[in-house]
């Protein structure tokens, strides 16, 4: 058996009294999509922060590629090749794409000054792959649509060159072409033998790119299914009743 | 008309400001008789202007961080303060190296301050709000306690020309030179900025209104040198015994580099990228891997040497230091930047705009000055213009849909 990209084992975190992720375990492959599935405030967003180094868990441990780390700020977490898309895209609404893009990790030229041209560049070059419609990065980013701000969210996160990629409800502001946009984007990523974590509201959505899911309720795991032998009844089950389904009866 | 303009690259904002500048000027020297547009007024306003102007430059950083400093002033006056007493009481008068020592003392206690405040700002939590209230307080009181509230003088005579005073300005030849490589650097640029277009394919400006827009700016660059070299300087006399001119002021150069400089970091360096970004969105710029508290710390680092240098041209000038100075220095400085179109919600700023907000509001004291306008009114009459200059902002933002 392969080790997984990533592997998270009795992760806790609590705020105060409040047990808002609570012993989870998960993992992902490489070339594998897995869903992370609950209501609203069952740990979901929580779980993201833990593992890209926004929040540190009191209790467990995360692996990549087999080894353990433990992320004390987000870049951490980048250098170990795991980039995030935030459920609010974390842009800065006031600067540009590519000023955007490179936030944090921008070009510099020979002089330590800011390589403008060339991240103006290399944004329009990865921009133009993602949305082809897509051509007046050089706004700032307030006066773009909600599809133009995911695919600088997404195209961050991909420059990178990202082996783990974890997205928070990528679609939940996206009109359905924008949707198909994104979703293409995960499919063709997983080809290239990314794994990904996708949380998700829409059950459609998740059952088109997941392999698997793993659902929380309450900051628990209630389960981790394979898509593949699971209806979408199944899963609504388990995410409003945290009950999983009964094993299928072998003939 | 918008189209043109905004691919001629003039920001609407900037150049209104510039043309009700230019108005007040106009009106100010109708009703004085001309003697507002002088060369000896305009020399003083270009003097007075720097104090302001230095610490509204540092204002723009930390405004677009979303912070604030109340203390300017206070801390004006107690790095001018330790600056005198080191000239005063620690070095023999006259001696050479006092002036330079005490300019690295005031700095030095700049850097510390902004530390101390930048520190409770971004490691605690305190809202820079209170911690520079208190600040405004504090280095007040400190700068009370340096010299037991006596006035400090008389400093070293080449320290005194950084006030521009006697001996304060660069004279003729070096001002009509520095004005010529001013506008070859503005040819320059504006050639250089072309040509990255053209490399980039993106649609040139019409040639013409280029032209214009250069030609407007080397104008004002040599308007600017031809009325300081105009300004005689009794002290200095030619073979036949006139007076020569006295040229472009020594703090107007300190201004100058300090606006070269930070303008530079704003726009090509991490930090300054930083700056913005963090005005933008903190949570964004945390979440990209930016350390944010050094971050603030270093605004707050950078506004402390900005104070000091403030009080460096403010102490050179009077030939003094008192403890009294930079009174209402922090309100003025807020003021020319807000005018200059920083936004107090953070993200957005200009260093040339709160350049010419202190122009502005200079323009407005000195020009009531002459006017014989009483202090009381003359705060009135800035207090509605800083209102008046928010709400056209607002007001604009709202027709631009912004």
């Amino acid at each position: 058996m392969t080790t997984p990209f990533m592997e998270v084992r009795g992760v806790s975190k609590h705020f105060g009294g409040v047990r808002a992720v609570d012993h989870v375990d998960c993992d992902v492959n490489g070339g594998e999509v897995v869903g992370l599935l609950g209501h609203n405030g069952a740990g979901k967003t929580v779980l993201v922060k833990l593992i890209c180094g926004v929040y540190q868990p009191d209790e467990g441990e995360v692996f990549v590629h087999g080894k353990k780390v433990s992320f004390t700020k987000p870049r951490d977490a980048q250098e170990a090749g795991i980039e995030t898309i935030h459920q609010t895209l974390a842009l800065a609404d006031n600067i540009d794409a590519p000023s955007n893009l490179f936030l944090g990790r921008e070009l510099m030229t020979r002089w330590g000054t800011l390589d403008s041209q060339r991240m103006d560049h290399e944004a329009r070059q990865i921009i133009a792959r993602l949305n082809p419609n897509f051509t007046q990065i050089t706004r700032p980013v307030r006066a773009m649509s909600g599809g133009q701000r995911q695919t600088v969210a997404i195209a961050r996160a991909l420059y990178f060159n990202a082996r783990i990629l974890i997205m928070d409800e990528p679609c939940a502001a996206l009109g359905p072409s924008e949707t198909r946009m994104v979703m293409d984007t995960v499919r063709r990523l997983k080809d290239h033998g990314i794994g990904i974590f996708l949380i998700s509201h829409d059950m459609h959505d998740v059952f088109e790119v997941c392999d698997r899911v793993t659902v929380l309720k309450n900051g628990r795991v209630v389960g981790t299914q394979k898509v593949a032998e699971v209806t979408q009844d199944d899963v609504l089950g388990m995410i409003i009743l945290g009950k999983n389904p009964a094993p299928k009866v072998a003939a | 008309m918008r189209a043109l303009l905004s691919r001629s690259g003039l920001d609407p904002r900037f150049t209104s400001m510039l043309l009700a500048l230019l108005l007040m000027w106009l009106v100010l020297a109708a009703l004085t008789g001309g003697i507002f547009l002088t060369p000896r007024n305009l020399y003083n306003l270009s003097i007075q202007t720097c104090v302001i102007a230095v610490m509204a430059c540092g204002m723009v950083y930390l405004m677009v961080a979303r912070q604030i400093d109340l203390s300017v002033g206070s801390l004006l006056a107690l790095t001018g303060m330790f600056a005198a007493y080191t000239q005063v009481e620690l070095f023999a008068p006259g001696s050479p190296w006092g002036w330079i020592v005490s300019i690295f003392v005031a700095v030095a206690i700049g850097i510390l301050v902004g530390i101390f405040q930048g520190w409770w700002v971004a490691y605690q939590g305190v809202p820079a709000f209170v911690v520079t209230l208190a600040g405004y307080l504090m280095f007040r009181g400190a700068a009370f306690m340096v010299s037991d509230g006596q006035t400090l003088a008389p400093l070293h005579p080449i320290y005194q020309m950084l006030g521009g005073g006697i001996n304060g300005s660069i004279g003729v030849v070096a001002s009509s030179c520095l004005g010529a490589l001013a506008c070859a650097y503005v040819l320059w640029r504006r050639w250089a900025q072309r040509r990255e277009m053209h490399r980039y394919a993106v649609q040139l400006p019409p040639l013409w209104l280029e032209a214009l827009k250069v030609g407007f700016q080397c104008a004002a660059i040599v308007a600017f040198v031809v009325v300081m070299n105009s300004y005689p300087d009794p002290t200095h006399a030619d073979a036949q015994g006139h007076p020569t001119g006295k040229g472009i002021a020594i703090p107007v150069l300190i201004l100058l580099l300090v606006v070269f400089v930070l303008t530079f970091v704003a726009e090509r360096t991490r930090f300054g990228r930083y700056v913005f970004a963090y005005g933008g969105n903190p949570e964004a710029a945390l979440l990209s891997g930016i350390n944010t508290r050094m971050v603030i710390i270093k605004i707050f680092v950078m506004m402390g040497v900005l104070a000091a240098v403030a009080g460096v041209i403010t102490t050179a000038r009077l030939n003094s230091g008192a403890n009294s100075m930079g009174q209402l220095a922090e309100l003025y400085v807020i003021a020319a930047t807000v005018i200059g179109g920083t936004s107090l919600a953070g993200g957005v700023g200009s260093i040339q705009g709160a350049v010419v907000g202190a122009i502005i509001i200079q323009t407005l004291d000195n020009g009531m000055v002459l006017l014989d306008v009483a202090s009381a009114k003359r705060q009135v009459l800035i207090g509605l213009v800083l209102i008046a200059a928010v709400w056209f902002d607002a007001f604009y933002n709202r027709k631009e849909g912004r």
